[in-house]
Formats: C-alpha cells, sequence, structure tokens
C-alpha cells in the first residue's frame, strides 16, 4: 500500500461560545491515499465542513484546532509535515493552500466575488502560485496565465471559453459557475481536491454532468479529492472509500462497497434504510431513526449515537468506543464489534 | 371524472419583462404555459422538475397566492360545487381558504420568530373565527400531539426547536383549519436525511388519518416517487408527462423524464448511472426554442420536434405526454 496523501489523527475542533464549548470535530482520524476519491458522508452539524476547513488551516473564529495532527506529504517531499502546527497566515500554509490543497465550496455563488470577472479571479491564483506553471524562476505574465485559464475552461467543458473568461459570476447559470470554481481549484494542479456538497445547490440532470466532470478530471490528473455530501447517491457513485461521520466522530469507515452492502454500524445502517430508493416499495412507512440531532451544547456522554441507537447497551452511554478494525478492510467505533474504548 | 377534487385546465402565468424608466414590457417570462391535471380526492400527486420550471409558480396559482395569466383551477367545495379559483374574488375565496392550506420548504423562514407556537398555530383559526383562546390552545394542543410533538411545547418560541420539528409546527398549522387539499412545496428538502424520513412517514400517516389530498412539489425523484400516487413532470413551464408512479418510473413515455431518472444518483455502488447524461442546459422561459421545449437535448429530435410543439396527449389509460414520439419509441 502507498503512503497516505493526507493522515488526520484524533483531530479535535472546538467553538468557545457564549454558551458553552462546541466541539464540533471530537476526535477524527482518516487517511487519503494519493489519487484516492475519499467521500465523507454525514449529516448536518457532524463536523464534515469543519473538519474540512481544519485541514485548510481556515477554522474561523472562535474555533480552534484543540489537539490532533494532520499530516500532508507535499510536493517533491518525501517527510509529511503536521499542518496543524503552522501558522494559518503563515508563508508555508498559504503555499500549500489553493497550490497544493484546494477547495470546491458549496455554493458557487457565494464563493465567485461579483464585482471582478471569473477570469480574473482565476488569473490572480494563478499568478499566486505561478512557479507551479513554470520550471525556472521566471515569473508568468499575464497574459500567459489569461491563456492557461482558457485552457482550463475547455478541460472543464465551458463553451466559448474565450467569451466566459470575461463574465461575471452572476453571468452564468449554475452548472457553468460551478465549472468554473472547478476550473479554479484545478487552476494550480493540486494533489488534494477537497469538494464540499459540490453539487448540492445544482439540479440533477446539471449534477450529473458535474460528477461525470469530476470523475474525468480525477482519471485524467489522478488527483486525490475528498468528497464530503449528505447524499448518499452522490458517495455511492463517486467515492472508493467512505468515511461515516456523526456528531464530530468517525461512526464507520471502509471500502464503498462495503459500506452499502455490509455495514458494520448502526448508524450506517439506519442511514441507508431510511432513504427512499428508485426502486424500493411506495407509499409505506420508512424505517427511520428515532429521535433528533442533538443539540451542539448538549452532546450525549458515551458513544455520541447511543440516544438513538436501536442496539444500544448500559456502557454505550459511559464510554467512548474507539475506532477499530472490525474486518480485513473496514473500522468501526461500536461496542457491539470490539470493546476498545477511548482513553478517557 | 366526478370524485376530482381539483381540475386544472390550461394554466398559465406571465410574469412581464419591463425595461426603462416609463417600465414598458419588453417581453413575458412564461414561467407557467400550459399545465393541465386532475387531482382525485385522497391521492398524492407529485410535481416534479428542476429548479425554475414553474412547479413553485404552478402551486401558487392554484393558492392563489398569485393571479394566473390564463386557465382555469376547478375546485370541489365541501358543499360539492364547482367553483373556478382562477376567477374569483378575493371575496369569494375567504371562506374556500381554509380548505386549501400549504406547507413551505423553509422551516426557519415559514414560522414567526416573534410568536410561541400557540399562536404561529392558532393563527389560521384565528382568522377563520375561533375567538376563544382557551378554545384555541385545546385545538393546538392536539394539533401538536397530532405531529408528534409534545403540547407543554406551545408556550416556546420557533427558535427552540430543530429544523425537523419547525417542519411539524409548520403542518400542524397546515392542518389547523381541516384542510381538504394540501400544496405541500418542497416540504423535505431542507431536511437532514435521518429526519426526512420521520416527516415523509408523518404526511402519510396524516393523510391516511384525515383522507387529505397533496400536491407534492418537490426535486426529489426518489422522495416523490415514494409518496405519490402519481407523478406530473414539468419542464419550462409546461406538463411534459403525467402517469402513475408505478408506470413513469417502468415505463417513461418522454425522453426528458427518462433523462431525470437516470440522472438520479443510485445509493449502490454496484449499480453505475453514468450513461446517458443528459448534455446543455434548461433553456429561458423568457425566450422557450421553437417546437418542442426539450429538442436542443434531446438525442431523438428529429425535424418535426424543431419546428411543431407537441401536444399532451394520452398515450395509455393515464398516462400523458407531450412528445411526438410517445407510445412509439422507447426512451
Amino acid at each position: 500500500m502507498s503512503e497516505p496523501l493526507l493522515s488526520v489523527r484524533d483531530l479535535r475542533v472546538s467553538f468557545t461560545m457564549d454558551e458553552g464549548l462546541v466541539r464540533a470535530v471530537d476526535g477524527t482520524s482518516f487517511d487519503v491515499l494519493p489519487g484516492q476519491v475519499l467521500g465523507v458522508v454525514g449529516e448536518s452539524g457532524c463536523g464534515k465542513s469543519v473538519t474540512m476547513r481544519a485541514v485548510l488551516q481556515l477554522v474561523e473564529k472562535p474555533g480552534r484546532i484543540t489537539s490532533g495532527s494532520i499530516r500532508f506529504r507535499r510536493r517533491d517531499s518525501t517527510e509529511s509535515i503536521d499542518l496543524a502546527r503552522l501558522a494559518p497566515r503563515g508563508a508555508e500554509m498559504r503555499d500549500i493552500r489553493g497550490a497544493e490543497i484546494a477547495l470546491i465550496p458549496q455554493e458557487p455563488m457565494a464563493a465567485f466575488s461579483p464585482v471582478h470577472t471569473v477570469g480574473d479571479q482565476i488569473i490572480e491564483a494563478i499568478l499566486l502560485h505561478g512557479h507551479r506553471w513554470q520550471e525556472k524562476g521566471r515569473k508568468l505574465t499575464r497574459a500567459e496565465a489569461r491563456d492557461i485559464t482558457i485552457g482550463l475552461f475547455r478541460d472543464v467543458g465551458i463553451s466559448m471559453p474565450e467569451q466566459r473568461v470575461d463574465a461575471y459570476s452572476w453571468q452564468l447559470s449554475g452548472g457553468l459557475r460551478q465549472r468554473a470554481m472547478i476550473a479554479m481549484a484545478l487552476s494550480c494542479k493540486p494533489r488534494l481536491l477537497i469538494a464540499d456538497e459540490p453539487t448540492t445547490a445544482i439540479d440533477v440532470t446539471t449534477q450529473a454532468q458535474v460528477l461525470a466532470l469530476l470523475r474525468d478530471l480525477q482519471a485524467r490528473y489522478n488527483t486525490a479529492i475528498i468528497f464530503i455530501t449528505h447524499d448518499l447517491g452522490v458517495i455511492a457513485q463517486m467515492a472508493s472509500y467512505v468515511v461515516v461521520m456523526y456528531l464530530g466522530r468517525v461512526m464507520e469507515e471502509g471500502p464503498v462497497d462495503e459500506i452499502f452492502h455490509a455495514p458494520k454500524h448502526p448508524y450506517t445502517k439506519a442511514l441507508l434504510r431510511s432513504i427512499p430508493s428508485l426502486y424500493g416499495q411506495t407509499r409505506v412507512a420508512l424505517p427511520v431513526i428515532s429521535g433528533a440531532l442533538p443539540h451542539p451544547f448538549n452532546r450525549p456522554p458515551g458513544c455520541p449515537f447511543h440516544p438513538r441507537c436501536p442496539d444500544a447497551m448500559p456502557r454505550c452511554s459511559a464510554a467512548v468506543p474507539s475506532l477499530q478494525p472490525v474486518g480485513p478492510t473496514q473500522l468501526a467505533s461500536c461496542f457491539l464489534h470490539h470493546d476498545i474504548a477511548e482513553p478517557s | 371524472m366526478s370524485d376530482a377534487l381539483l381540475e386544472v385546465r390550461g394554466l398559465q402565468k406571465f410574469f412581464p419583462i419591463t425595461h426603462g424608466f416609463f417600465q414598458r414590457v419588453v417581453g413575458h417570462v412564461r414561467a407557467v404555459d400550459g399545465v393541465d391535471f386532475t387531482l382525485k380526492e385522497g391521492e398524492t400527486l407529485g410535481l416534479v422538475g428542476e429548479s425554475g420550471c414553474g412547479k413553485t409558480t404552478a402551486s401558487r396559482c392554484i393558492l392563489r397566492a398569485i393571479d394566473p395569466t390564463g386557465g382555469k383551477i376547478l375546485y370541489r367545495t365541501k358543499a360539492g360545487k364547482m367553483v373556478d379559483l382562477a376567477t374569483l374574488s378575493q371575496g369569494e375565496l375567504l371562506p374556500l381558504r381554509a380548505e386549501i392550506q400549504m406547507i413551505f420548504q423553509d422551516p426557519f423562514g415559514s414560522l414567526n420568530p416573534r410568536m410561541t407556537l400557540l399562536d404561529n398555530v392558532g393563527e389560521p383559526l384565528l382568522v377563520n373565527g375561533m375567538k376563544n383562546r382557551r378554545e384555541r390552545a385545546d385545538r393546538v394542543a392536539e394539533l401538536l400531539r397530532l405531529v408528534g410533538l409534545r403540547p407543554e411545547f406551545m408556550h416556546r418560541f420557533p427558535h427552540a426547536f430543530s429544523g425537523g420539528q419547525r417542519q411539524r409546527i409548520g403542518i400542524a398549522r397546515a392542518l389547523a383549519t381541516n384542510p381538504r387539499l394540501v400544496v405541500a412545496d418542497e416540504p423535505v428538502s431542507a431536511l437532514d436525511v435521518s429526519i426526512q424520513a420521520q416527516v415523509l412517514n408523518l404526511l402519510l400517516e396524516l393523510q391516511a388519518r384525515f383522507k387529505l389530498t397533496f400536491l407534492f412539489v418537490a426535486h426529489d425523484l426518489s422522495v416523490v416517487r415514494h409518496i405519490s400516487d402519481r407523478i406530473a413532470v414539468m419542464y419550462v413551464g409546461q406538463l411534459v408527462e403525467l402517469a402513475p408512479t408505478g408506470e413513469i418510473f417502468r415505463q417513461p413515455q418522454h425522453p426528458y423524464t427518462a433523462a431525470l431518472m437516470r440522472a438520479v444518483p443510485a445509493a449502490d455502488p454496484r449499480v453505475r448511472t453514468a450513461d446517458g447524461i443528459l448534455g446543455g442546459e434548461v433553456p429561458s422561459p423568457a425566450a422557450p426554442p421553437s417546437g418542442c421545449y426539450f429538442h436542443p437535448r434531446c438525442r431523438h429530435a428529429t425535424e418535426r420536434c424543431r419546428t411543431e410543439a407537441p401536444a399532451l396527449r394520452e398515450v395509455a389509460p393515464g398516462h400523458f405526454s407531450r412528445c411526438h414520439f410517445a407510445g412509439e419509441m422507447k426512451f
């Protein structure tokens, strides 16, 4: 097995609010291998977006990475560095952000500035990280950056790229805007792409186009992608390895086929059962996960899922199960499958 | 049909595009241009389509939240009389308002944050003449129990509740006046997956209990398939296909419906849904293409599709399609 590109270990991010401490990410660990598409799935408040912001050191105040490591292997380097130790505004982090780890945000309308053309915004990113495109120290000219941008637009399937470069984001349709966003994310040839719900805000036929594009680009450039979504269908179609999160912790992870066809954790099982399928029986009661997501100030003790779990045991409310192997390739944090608790 | 509760015929809603200082009308956005369907008492009709296809506009016309430009909206009142909602005056509509209610998409925007649940859910009772506060409180308690919330909650404000609970409150409010027709506009799309199933189950349960008729507007095909008896598909303001749920999924008779179904990613990694992706984009309803609105994106399009606009016709009993080749071709 190859060395992981990104290795997150026991990451904790908390937000200090007037009402108390919100532990948004509470001991998350996972690896991303080079060229892998990792799917991260979870409901709102499970910490999936905050985890990814932590990787990019973009956690906003009053949020703070309290512990854990985020080891990333930079290009042309065999040693990995711990991103959690870097200064968020320091030169090294700024060099990595955008150039080696890029983000496709959820809402492309909000991500582009409305007063600059989309082309200018991408050209700016290319000029900032210009050495990615130049072998020697020579500076990239604006005209060259513009040509690169037009080429990128063509790559992501934007028709009439020469004209669209000079368009403002509000002149583009949702699908085109998301394509332009992908072009921007790819502009510095990143090794890791974080796609945070990239298709949630767009229609289903456009979503199919964007997913096909991402799959195609991934195959062409062998970029590793972390694909965050709450849509299990998108995960099934895109990811090769899946991480299931709930209230800031990883409940289960494994290859996509095992997660969908042999889930081990009760939360994964319940989540899969509760979605209406395109093939199942209609107009019958769906199996549900009882109860509601707990309020962030009110985290249950022990396993975060135990108040809603059909298989909860007395031990589940007393100790936090750790993420342990439960098969040759699968890991789960559940006392049904092992009895190793997190050290308290 | 005698058991029809609602009959929509040739519904149209155009919004003017104005230009310049004098607000000269330079064109129209044909948001809804040709929607026909019948809703039987006690059934659920799913109205699907992508954003901008006019499904919300059509549902708002039925509620007369906006006035339609043309067409008929025939509604059979509790007294058994057929009335045309499209032409009634506001005064004549007033007694019917209690019978037709709405569930909104956004559980955060649709409740007044300064009103307690008692006032939020009790508002429709108050405007419909239930002046006694004690009586209203009793009814609100009953409604909250019905949607799975504790009656003690009625003195709290909406901010104390989660998205799923707020959606339940919205449903309680819609049911307050014992409606017969409920228009639900994307009622579960703002909810988390695990909460979505709870709300869908609640809607099914309430429908069975009170013999409600639902017009269920949504974009998520798997949700619509789960809850609907029949499904209507809209594209650029037009109804392009209408059929019973099982049939439309087994044998879609319009290429757009077929493409829409193929685009839904299957929640199973062993099923690959990559082939037959629909290219291009949804045309603007201000300048729709000639002939069939779908022809620029349709892989079966012929010369006839470019010039001649197809009409909605019945291709099999209860199965309507707006395609020249429906019934002859497999999509």
